[in-house]
């Protein structure tokens, strides 16, 4: 450690600039400047950009397209997260006992977190196609009518979430691989020694010890179900009839084809907001073992 | 990934299980390629014997700039990943080795982007490119994305496992700080570049939202952008080529991980628990 208080200082902030410079640019300051614009007006060559307090907040209440993506962002986050957790761990248990053909049964399990959501949307949009896609094929076996999945406002959201679940579970499976991992085997045959059942071992032993990794991993689903839009550009564009649409590509539309920048800055602060307290939240349940030391 | 670490062996329910469940997750992998090799007459036609082709690649192919978007794309992760390297270890070395002024705040405010990622800023941020005259180019692409806070923290808590007598060792020679930066810690943080490596060529190879926003023209767009125009349903373009188009834009990738897909799972568990 380099403590020589003048050296120190001029070293560790000469090898920080360069991040910070751009971290500054790219994070801090679009952050305080998002924030600034929510209060302005959006400008235009007649009208330039004025102080107008909160109006953008008023006409954000107001906004049944803001409240509609709000609802549908809630639900999204209900559906796949907790799935998407669950069956992150079963595969967890799955690929970390000694099960045949294990290789081939992880590499199925994570393959899709190396795809990107664009080509994924991509695939799946086969799927979910009226008549000719699977599942309609499948059903139709069964005598059941064709449906429109992702032209029927009631299904097409979860349609998304099962597309989100199916993206993720993979993902959030390494994070528990590797917590269990760290667990001593002595445990294991302690318990089977005792005869505990497998079930009691997992809901008494082994979850109450993953708790770490899934605070981990539920505050990265929680930001992922904030942040994942890009299958919305193939699969719906938010449609039919915002029934489909999650804040941030909202956000999106508001800017980049409305060009309302001052109302895409409101909504952008909710989002910021959102993910404040996420990380307040995280601060306070996440164990300090496991925070950055 | 020991052995020694399984967990007891299954039933075979449970092995049908997770054997079905595995089935399930490779299910719509398998079918893009299934309608990618075959005649589009069998693109929802599942017959055994179809007839195997390459034609749908050669129709994506010439229908899409696909040369481009790979050299686009090759270009921006490239530059992303050196620029990442360099940044992160300068950082995290003065966030592990220099007791200077303002470090703990300093680093709070690194950490802050692990929240606040470039997505969510994408309207501030194309502000500001349109500024520097960045819109469609590469740096701008790559620009929010290279002062990585998850990079300097990985590198930072890796430096931080560096034994002290090392660096020591290395003063005594008479080694600068660069020196010791160069000599000692980079080579013994090599496992961690790796990883971190990996992850970040995985994620900007498939990123998409901010590439979207900033890009307008062939020149610049990365696969992902293109593959989205070329995909859309509103192009018209047929059921077969769309995933033969879709399989050339992930097919990199896809092999790099098939190949070393033990780095891979390796890479994001590391990356992971840090």
């Amino acid at each position: 450690m380099f403590t020589s208080s003048t050296r120190a200082n001029v070293y560790g902030w000469l090898l920080l600039s360069p991040a910070a410079i751009l971290l500054i640019a790219f994070t801090h300051y679009p952050t305080l400047a998002t924030l600034a614009k929510s209060f302005f007006s959006t400008g235009s060559v007649t009208r330039p950009s004025k102080f107008v307090g909160v109006e953008n907040y008023e006409l954000m209440l107001t906004d049944e397209v803001f409240w509609k993506v709000v609802d549908n962002n809630v639900w999204y986050a209900i559906g796949t997260i907790p799935a998407s957790i669950a069956i992150a761990i079963l595969m967890a248990l799955w690929v970390n006992s000694r099960i045949s053909g294990r290789g081939l049964v992880r590499m199925a399990y994570f393959t899709p977190t190396v795809l990107p959501m664009i080509a994924v949307a991509n695939i799946w949009l086969f799927f979910y196609t009226p008549d000719i896609g699977l599942i309609d094929q499948v059903s139709s076996i069964f005598g059941a009518p064709s449906h429109n999945w992702l032209g029927d406002p009631d299904t097409v959201l979860g349609c998304i979430i099962v597309m989100t679940i199916w993206k993720e579970a993979g993902f959030f499976m390494i994070f528990y691989l590797a917590a269990l991992q760290t667990l001593p085997p002595e445990l294991n045959e302690a318990a089977r020694i005792e005869g505990a059942s497998r079930v009691y071992y997992f809901r008494r032993v082994t979850f109450p010890l993953l708790m770490p990794t899934t605070l981990f991993v539920l505050i990265n689903a929680f930001i992922n179900s904030f942040k994942l839009v890009d299958h919305l550009f193939i699969l719906t564009k938010g449609g039919p009839d915002n029934a489909s649409s999650l804040l941030l590509y909202y956000i999106y539309e508001v800017a980049f084809s409305f060009f309302d920048d001052s109302y895409a800055a409101t909504l952008t602060v909710v989002l910021l907001g959102t993910l404040a307290i996420v990380s307040v939240g995280q601060f306070l349940l996440l164990d300090k073992r496991i925070h950055y030391r | 990934m020991t052995d020694a670490a399984g967990q007891g062996r299954l039933g075979w329910i449970e092995t049908g299980g997770a054997w079905l469940l595995a089935l399930l997750w490779i299910l719509p992998l398998l079918y893009a390629f299934w309608s990618a090799f075959h005649p589009k007459e069998f693109a929802v036609n599942f017959e055994l014997l179809a007839p195997l082709t390459l034609e749908n690649f050669k129709e994506a192919w010439n229908q899409a700039p696909f040369a481009r978007y790979y050299l686009n794309t090759f270009m921006m992760v490239t530059s992303i990943l050196i620029v990442q390297f360099v940044l992160c270890t300068l950082a995290a070395y003065a966030f592990a080795c220099f007791q200077f002024a303002g470090r703990e705040i300093a680093f709070a405010l690194v950490l802050l982007q692990l929240m606040i990622m470039p997505e969510v800023l994408i309207v501030a941020n194309y502000t500001t490119m349109s500024q520097l005259g960045l819109v469609d180019t590469i740096s701008g692409i790559g620009l929010p994305y290279m002062a990585s806070a998850f990079g300097i923290f990985l590198l930072r808590q890796t430096f931080k496992t560096v034994p002290k007598e090392l660096e020591d060792a290395a003063r005594v020679e008479g080694c600068t700080p660069m020196q010791i930066l160069w000599k000692v810690y980079v080579p013994l943080a090599r496992p961690t570049y790796l990883a971190y490596g990996l992850v970040s060529v995985s994620y900007h190879w498939n990123n998409f939202l901010w590439p979207l926003v900033i890009t307008n023209s062939v020149e610049t767009r990365p696969l992902t952008v293109g593959l989205a125009i070329f995909g859309a349903p509103e192009s018209g373009v047929q059921w077969s080529i769309i995933t033969a188009g879709t399989l050339l834009a992930v097919a990199p990738l896809l092999i790099a991980f098939l190949l070393f897909q033990r780095q891979f799972v390796q890479s994001f568990m590391q990356a992971g628990i840090k």
